[in-house]
């Protein structure tokens, strides 16, 4: 397989999930605004800084402002992250590694692309945004599902795997990175009307909430929905899941192919650090300093897996 | 219903009565509700857009992908003439590739003064790199794509050879998927030969092709200038079906002698590339310095026999519209028999009193650049208006030997689908032949173009045409 095809379908992955990521956080940001009493725009603030554009967004804009984020971060052709960038960015990919995908998935994204470019041809009212943002959602379902049900277990598999879940657990460090301060109990009212929004919203951002109630039988707290989205290998967007799909993957790839690379020492370290660790200890440490360690980590891996599979010359 | 009085309608003939080969079509199509058949080609166009055959069209960065209209209406044609004209089709390829392997040694047909030598000498697409080299298995053209036209019930036309990089197979390989996906019961009710296997025939004839340096089997690519190439479609598709790499120049290299790939387990030789680009771009050390396209030193790989490159380099010679018009002498000398197809009569305008007999009868004339293709810079003097006859006739007194004329055929009409229901639209034929060392193989059928402006003779897709599914029917 070629090394440009498998950054491509690396890309083309890590594009699709970041689109239905940024659907998922408007969502939370939407439904988080709707619930504040005094309608200020704050929560935006933080849903710009999780999807790390604050500041291109300033720059455009200058105040955050309802209307103008939820635009931004969907249809903004400017930021490379809006759903409608990303979405394009992924067909382009998926143009690139033709070959390497079935009829079916080309034509998943391609529809997904077709659809979306449609839905998001103007801005969207908010009347209207639950369901566009439920479609967006639905489209992501249809690649996944072709892509499970139709392509071969190889190394194209593995390459979109990786792509996918590396954009996931950056995804979910991010949240919770943002997010921090909120789940430190020291600043936190536990109980306090304004913090379960903010929870709910985190939650809700990884498609987490009902999940997290079914597990906790209702009763939040903050450590309890750190350790949920860090530790909790059930979760199907937490990070020690994430990281363990990275693993598994780029261990096919070794026995495929034959190969060690630096790639397979970093996940190994990345998930040990998950295996060994517990939520107490990361309390202990810096819940803060954990999460950028992660971040900081899964950057490498990323750069080291594009080297190590030539994705470029 | 039929075509006007003075084009042969392939289906209806001039007392209004279905041809032979139409006749099992017509049955069915009688029994049809128009409405129910327009919702199909609807279905047929977004069936199309989903699978993303889009081409995209030169200086139109607007609408960069665009599809290629598709008339449900197919287009057929008898075993029997299908018979007679693969004779000739095959005669013509056996010809150009031996005037190739002529051209690239000793020149006979040149000393034999068959084919004037300032033709050849002063003419971009005869590369000098390639003069001594012998391809594997003296094959030039790996690929064809003979364009065919028809003006009565045994007048067929050569109208063009395109010995290069014949693009539209993917269509004709879509088109019948569309047809059988659309219309299964007109496929067992009608025997139409298969197309379908053309992928394969393609993996096979690139494969006995092998260069010297191969050893054991066969690792075959298509090099693609990229994503944005307006045939992009085309090279994944073909890719995809032979089940080989798409490859673009970046993934390259010259690596001990042969032309590697970059994998993601490092650089792996490839033994036959199947080339969709020009040979200009090809190698930016040989040719063209600016280009990206290619690959830095492949032309001395090639002709060290360290790859096959389909087709070879230098076999747009062969294709030139200025040697086209040569082509019956060209066949007689190397087969030693009269041409099968006929040529469209053809008016040099470097000759002087060619040129002032096309200048002189430019509103009933068709002028093409003798390089050009796609339907660009060319003019159709009926169908032009006063001034653009005007301005390409100052583009021809300026540089007459860049121009051929030719008659304005009265193409052959076949009927498409209409608001109205059926009515004629001009069409051609692009049948695909694949030449390997001891074998060549037609594809019955082809690619069928066709005019969907009423009276228009471009079938050109950059400029407004459509396709149509071609059957060949089993005797």
């Amino acid at each position: 397989m070629l090394g440009r095809v498998a950054g491509g379908l690396f890309w083309m992955f890590r594009y699709l999930e970041r689109s239905e990521n940024t659907a998922r956080l408007v969502d939370a940001g939407f439904r988080m605004a709707l619930t504040r009493p005094d309608g200020t725009d704050d929560e935006w603030g933080s849903v710009l800084q999780t999807a790390s554009s604050m500041s291109a967004y300033l720059d455009r804009h200058g105040e955050v402002e309802q209307a103008k984020v939820i635009d931004y971060l969907l249809r903004e052709p400017t930021n490379p992250s809006s759903v409608m960038s990303s979405i394009a960015a992924a067909r382009m990919n998926a143009r690139a590694v033709r070959t390497a995908i079935t009829r079916e998935v080309w034509e998943a994204v391609n529809d997904t692309y077709m659809i979306v470019k449609q839905a998001l041809a103007r801005p969207i009212a908010p009347r209207d945004l639950p369901e566009v943002l439920g479609m967006i959602r639905q489209q992501s379902a249809l690649v996944r599902g072709a892509l499970h049900g139709t392509m071969l277990r190889n190394d194209v598999f593995d390459f979109a795997r990786i792509g996918t879940f590396l954009e996931r657990a950056d995804n979910t460090a991010r949240i919770l990175d943002v997010k921090y301060y909120v789940l430190l109990p020291s600043i936190s009212q536990i109980g306090s009307s304004l913090d379960n929004v903010q929870w709910e919203t985190i939650l809700r951002s990884v498609a987490g909430q009902r999940a997290y109630r079914w597990i906790t039988q209702g009763e939040s707290s903050p450590m309890t929905i750190a350790d949920f989205l860090i530790f909790d290998g059930r979760m199907p967007r937490s990070l020690k899941f994430s990281v363990g799909k990275i693993a598994t993957n780029l261990g096919y790839l070794e026995a495929e192919y034959g190969t060690r690379h630096d790639s397979h020492e970093i996940i190994d370290r990345i998930e040990t650090r998950l295996d060994n660790g517990n939520i107490d200890a990361v309390f202990d440490e810096g819940l803060h300093e954990f999460i950028l360690e992660m971040l900081e980590g899964l950057a490498r891996l990323g750069a080291q897996i594009a080297r190590d599979y030539r994705f470029e010359d | 219903m039929t075509g006007t009085p003075s084009f042969f309608d392939e289906m209806f003939a001039g007392d209004g009565t279905v041809r032979s080969p139409y006749q099992s079509y017509d049955a069915w199509f009688t029994d049809e509700d128009i409405k129910e058949l327009r919702k199909k080609s609807i279905e047929a166009e977004r069936f199309f857009r989903r699978t993303g055959i889009t081409f995209n069209v030169y200086g139109q960065a607007e609408a960069d992908e665009r599809l290629i209209p598709f008339d449900i209406v197919p287009r057929i044609i008898s075993g029997r003439e299908w018979a007679k004209l693969t004779k000739g089709i095959e005669q013509r390829v056996r010809a150009l590739n031996a005037f190739l392997y002529d051209l690239y040694h000793r020149q006979e047909i040149l000393r034999a003064g068959r084919v004037p030598t300032e033709l050849i000498a002063r003419n971009e697409a005869f590369l000098p790199k390639m003069i001594g080299v012998a391809p594997p298995g003296n094959v030039y053209t790996h690929i064809v794509g003979i364009d065919l036209v028809r003006t009565g019930e045994d007048d067929f036309f050569v109208l063009e050879d395109n010995a290069r990089t014949p693009s539209g197979v993917s269509y004709m390989l879509e088109n019948r998927e569309t047809m059988l996906q659309m219309f299964p019961e007109l496929f067992s009710r009608i025997k139409v030969q298969e197309v379908q296997d053309y992928p394969r025939a393609l993996r096979r004839s690139l494969g006995a092709c092998a260069p010297p340096a191969c050893d054991g089997s066969v690792t075959v690519a298509v090099l693609t200038p990229g994503i944005h190439n307006s045939a992009y479609f085309e090279h994944a598709f073909l890719a995809d079906q032979m089940g080989v790499e798409l490859v673009e120049g970046s993934d390259l290299r010259v690596v001990n002698g042969r032309i590697a790939m970059r994998t993601t387990q490092g650089y792996r030789p490839i033994d036959v590339i199947y080339r969709r680009v020009d040979d200009a771009f090809l190698d930016p050390m040989n040719f063209n310095p600016e280009s990206l396209l290619g690959v830095p030193g492949i032309m001395d790989v090639y002709r060290a026999g360290g790859i096959t490159i389909a087709n070879a380099p230098g076999t747009g010679i062969a294709d030139d519209k200025a040697i086209y018009s040569y082509m019956p002498d060209i066949v007689e000398f190397y087969t030693g028999e009269k041409a099968i197809l006929k040529n469209v009569p053809t008016w040099r305008c470097s000759d002087e009193d060619s040129l002032r007999y096309v200048l002189d009868n430019l509103e009933d004339l068709v002028v093409k650049e003798v390089h050009g293709s796609g339907g660009y810079g060319m003019l159709v003097g009926p169908a032009a208006s006063k001034k653009e006859i005007a301005e390409f006739r100052a583009k021809l007194e300026a540089r007459p030997g860049n121009y051929i004329a030719q008659p304005t055929l009265a193409l052959s009409t076949v009927p498409i689908l209409t608001k109205a229901g059926l009515a004629p639209r001009h069409v051609d034929l692009r049948p695909f032949v694949l030449v390997s060392p001891n074998d060549i193989k037609i594809t019955p059928g082809g690619l069928s173009r066709v005019a969907l402006k009423k009276g228009s003779l471009v079938v050109n897709s950059s400029q407004g045409g459509g396709t149509k599914d071609t059957w060949v029917l089993e005797e």
